[in-house]
């Protein structure tokens, strides 16, 4: 992103996340994971005749916790709609939503604001036979009806996000809040969070919204932020010529970068909206509230401006923890088993080695103990290991746990005594005389071959920044 | 021993089989035969097995849903449609010891008056088969009035269960909205639709009712009635107070105002205090009714796709066509117009104008029923303006069908329960005098007819019969 645009980008998000409740929306079966086509499925998710809805509590339950973690405003009584269209993933021939009553409204998560919270029914699955993949020139179509009417919670935002990086960044941690809280798997590829981008774009400066085109459903941060670039640079171009920007529905197609028109605004559906009269309206008591408030974990943004706060952790470093909940839990415990409590190192060690070892698998599902990973850090800290020996220690600690004093001794690795040490590189200092003169000389780099004398005859277990300041003391450099 | 059943009414019956005088068994077999002899069109489906009961078996309208037994809601769109479950309603007959004697007609998914929108053809009226029953529960209360049932139920939305019951002389009772479940009962109009009893008489109407009303877990809106229904006991009215409406509407036939007139007399002879009362906007409950019905309906039919059950043409292979044969073949005229009415008054733009105006005239009706019930205890009105038209008479002209359910319209939009017992005759038909009270007032209304109907002692048997 230069500095000095033309065009402001304006993009807000609108992020559907199944919830991970026992049943469905509005029945009794169970949710489905990849069952057999149709095996989930009741009556009243099929839409039979005579059937009808019975909010789910449990659903509720979650989406009065998502409300309330982004502060939002809850209604004393929301009500349900139906969303009128017909295709054959829609059992009923209409979805039933909330319209113009949502659970929640008015909120903020991070720098952006959240402008509604609702719950709905998932569609069917429909799985098209033929060359095109799509419906119509399909040479047959079927539906799997085990995803209709899982419980969607339905997340909109205020158009405050300036750059595609900004939109990915909310995204994630929106999923992390979720993930953090229980209420949803929050999978992209699986489909448990899907993200739709609204994006528009305006003079530098200017205050007025644009019209704004909806990129439907991308599948990762990744390509939403590659959708949403695509789109701006799709929309300056257009304006650069002096075209217009047409309120439309796009698909990005990660794979070409290419965008295409799904509708165009004629298309657009007309709803025809009413409020669902075999549903009463959802009132949350006292105690419904109550019960959301008492579930609620901390949340990451919260987590992440405690760290920065509490343990002066840089901004980074607390959200990279924060935001991946098992990485932070590791944190604070090995923060607690710590001796010292050096907060900054524990950090840095996690979010560097640690991360790097175990990819996106929890900590906690390795051998590798917070006690005995803080006691490394110490040992670091306290000159008994060099940094690079205790990377090799790590290795093990993850591969099969124990005690890393232990794991020093028995490998030794441990660093020289402090004498010992003295002695050695006063050695070196006097084995390697062009070197010395060189140094003295201004060159640096010569500095290398005395400290390459001093880590052969270590082995490496001595920490190169105490052998450096050594070195030069005893040069008087 | 078998034929004197046909004089008796279902809890008369019902004491004969407790006391061990015929069993379960012999009553279900006689009322089979009677209901596999109807010639009016009134069942679409007879019980095939005889399944006994400590109750005389109840006929069902069409759109009950029944486990395993043709369900159509009288629409070829659900030609061949067995559900794979059954309704509250049924269950909760069936576990009192009531079966399902049969499947009667009605109008298709219960959009009519006359009974002559049925997908399967008309039903006539038992006293005089040149006219219509009613409708839309016009088989139900033609095979109670033919004696090819004992009892039956069904469903009323704007009257189709009161008027109905007026035109073919037998009690028809619309219970307040919530009372009854309508889990299994295939909709028309969501916000309205109620189940009720179509009876012989008051105190069959009471246990019929008894044993539908409850609150259900599958049917968000259901509550019960809070006290239950009792007995109906009830020989004097003294004390209570009657407010009249509409007698002096236009077209409300003479002979029918005069059994009407006569009728409010033995009101009085029992005690009760009469009073003329107005409620300014029921008049607009007709206009109001059709939009908010067909405005429910254009939703709640929009399932019957062709997608999951029902037959489906799909000659010419894609989707939307699929669609459009599926759903022109299937639907009948009358449903095919409202769901056009709904769908319109639903439209981006007309919102407003149309449905959110008649919400408004719903709810100023139902606050003219209120402010009547701080003078009155119960209002009363003629079922029906007339008595039965002859079959072919209305349906060139909607509006006049429409307007068949003037009286009974306004009960429904204010959500509260009205009875209609038959009257008297006028030129030889029954007239239906209707007995409407607050929301859960049922025991009180039933106490009140039953009173009445001892005291008019109508008498009327159908030719039929």
């Amino acid at each position: 992103m230069s500095a000095t645009r033309e065009y402001e980008p304006v993009i807000g998000v609108e992020i559907h996340t199944q919830l991970r409740t026992r049943t469905k929306m509005f029945c009794g079966c169970a949710l489905s994971f990849g069952e057999e086509p149709n095996t989930r499925t009741c009556p009243v998710c099929l839409g039979h005749p005579g059937t009808l809805p019975v909010a789910n509590a449990e659903a509720v339950h979650y989406a009065l916790m998502i409300a309330m973690a982004f502060d939002c405003e809850i209604a004393p009584r929301s009500i349900f709609h139906r969303k009128n269209y017909f295709y054959p993933d829609l059992a009923k021939g209409y979805q039933i939503s909330q319209y113009d009553i949502p659970l929640g409204r008015g909120g903020r998560l991070g720098d952006v604001r959240i402008h509604r919270v609702h719950l709905e029914e998932d569609a069917a699955k429909l799985v098209h036979a033929g060359s095109s993949g799509r419906i119509h020139g399909a040479e047959g179509s079927v539906v799997d009806f085990n995803r209709g009417g899982t419980p969607l919670v339905e997340i909109v935002t205020e158009p405050d996000l300036r750059s595609p990086h900004e939109a990915a960044e909310f995204g994630r941690l929106l999923q992390a809040t979720l993930r953090h809280m229980g209420v949803s798997d929050v999978n992209m590829e699986e489909g448990s969070l899907r993200v739709d981008a609204n994006v528009s774009i305006r003079p530098a400066g200017q205050t007025t919204l644009g019209t704004k085109t909806e990129l439907k459903n991308m599948n990762s941060f990744r390509f939403l932020e590659r959708g949403i670039a695509a789109e701006i640079a799709r929309q300056e171009a257009l304006v650069r010529d002096g075209g217009e920007v047409e309120q439309e529905t796009l698909h990005y197609d990660p794979a070409s970068g290419s965008l295409t028109t799904l509708r165009s605004k004629e298309e657009a559906h007309d709803y025809r909206y009413f409020p669902e009269p075999d549903l009463v309206p959802i009132a949350p008591t006292d105690e419904m509230l109550e019960r959301a408030r008492a579930a609620m974990p901390e949340l990451p943004a919260a987590r992440a401006e405690r760290l920065e706060r509490e343990l002066a952790l840089p901004a980074d470093l607390a959200r990279h923890l924060a935001f991946r909940t098992e990485l932070g839990d590791f944190y604070e415990s090995a923060l607690a088993a710590s001796a010292n409590g050096d907060a900054r190192s524990i950090a840095n060690w996690i979010t560097n080695e640690l991360a790097a070892r175990i990819g996106d698998a929890d900590p906690a599902e390795t051998r590798l103990e917070p006690a005995a990973f803080a006691r490394l850090v110490e040992m670091v800290g306290a000159r008994e290991v060099s940094a690079g020996a205790a990377k090799e220690v790590l290795d093990a600690l993850v591969a099969e746990g124990g005690d890393p004093a232990a794991i020093v001794e028995q490998r030794g690795l441990g660093m020289a005594a402090a004498g010992e040490l003295d002695a050695i590189v006063e050695r070196a200092i006097a084995d390697n005389p062009d070197a010395v003169e060189k140094f003295k000389a201004g060159k640096e780099k010569a500095i290398g071959a005395i400290m390459g004398a001093v880590m052969r005859e270590t082995r490496g277990a001595a920490d190169g920044g105490e052998v450096q300041r050594l070195i030069r003391e005893k040069i008087g450099a | 021993m078998s034929d004197d059943l046909l004089d008796l009414t279902a809890a008369q019956q019902a004491q004969r089989i407790a006391a061990g005088e015929v069993s379960g068994e012999e009553v279900f077999d006689f009322w089979r035969e009677r209901a596999a002899a109807d010639e009016l069109g009134a069942y679409l489906w007879v019980a095939e097995e005889n399944r006994g009961g400590t109750l005389p078996p109840v006929a069902v309208k069409d759109l009950f849903c029944v486990e395993g037994v043709p369900s159509a809601a009288g629409s070829r769109i659900l030609e061949g449609y067995r559900p794979p479950y059954s309704a509250t309603t049924v269950r909760n007959l069936r576990a009192a010891g009531a079966q399902v004697l049969g499947k009667t007609n009605q109008d298709e998914f219960a959009m009519g008056s006359s009974t002559e929108n049925s997908g399967y053809g008309p039903v006539q009226n038992p006293w005089d088969r040149t006219r219509v029953p009613g409708g839309s529960s016009g088989g139900s209360a033609a095979a109670v009035a033919a004696g090819s049932a004992p009892w039956a139920i069904g469903t009323d939305t704007g009257g189709s269960i009161r008027q109905p019951a007026s035109l073919c002389g037998v009690v028809g009772m619309k219970p307040t909205y919530g009372a009854v479940s309508r889990y299994g009962m295939i909709a028309f109009a969501s916000s309205l639709d109620q189940c009720g009893p179509l009876t012989r008489d008051v105190t069959d109407a009471a246990i019929l009712l008894g044993h539908l009303q409850g609150r259900d877990p599958c049917d968000s809106t259901s509550l019960g009635i809070p006290e239950g229904v009792a007995l109906p006991s009830a020989e004097r009215l003294d004390g209570l107070r009657f407010g009249v409406w509409g007698l002096e509407e236009e077209g409300v036939e003479p002979g029918v105002a005069d059994a009407v007139r006569a009728t409010i007399a033995k009101l009085e002879e029992l005690g009760g205090a009469i009073k003329e009362i107005d409620l300014p906007n029921a008049r607009h409950g007709i206009a109001a009714y059709y939009v908010i019905a067909p405005a429910e309906a254009s939703a709640n039919l929009a399932r019957y796709d062709g997608v999951r059950y029902g037959p489906r043409d799909e000659a010419n292979g894609d989707l939307t066509s699929m669609y459009e044969r599926t759903r022109h073949d299937g639907f009948g005229d009358e449903v095919k117009r409202r769901i056009m009415i709904g769908t319109y008054a639903l439209s981006s733009g007309y919102y407003e104008a149309y449905y959110g105006t008649a919400q408004k005239v719903r709810t100023k009706i139902a606050r003219d029923f209120r402010a009547a019930f701080e003078q009155v205890d119960f209002v009363v009105t003629p079922t029906s303006a007339t008595v039965a038209f002859e079959l072919g008479a209305r349906t060139a002209d909607p509006l006049a069908m429409y307007l068949a359910d003037y009286f009974t319209v306004p009960m429904p939009l204010a959500g509260i329960p009205a009875i209609s017992i038959p009257c008297g005759l006028s030129e030889g038909l029954p007239v239906g005098f209707q007995i409407a009270g607050p929301a859960f007032s049922e025991p009180r209304i039933l106490d009140a007819a039953y009173a009445l109907e001892q005291a008019i002692g109508f008498e009327g048997v159908p030719v039929l019969r």
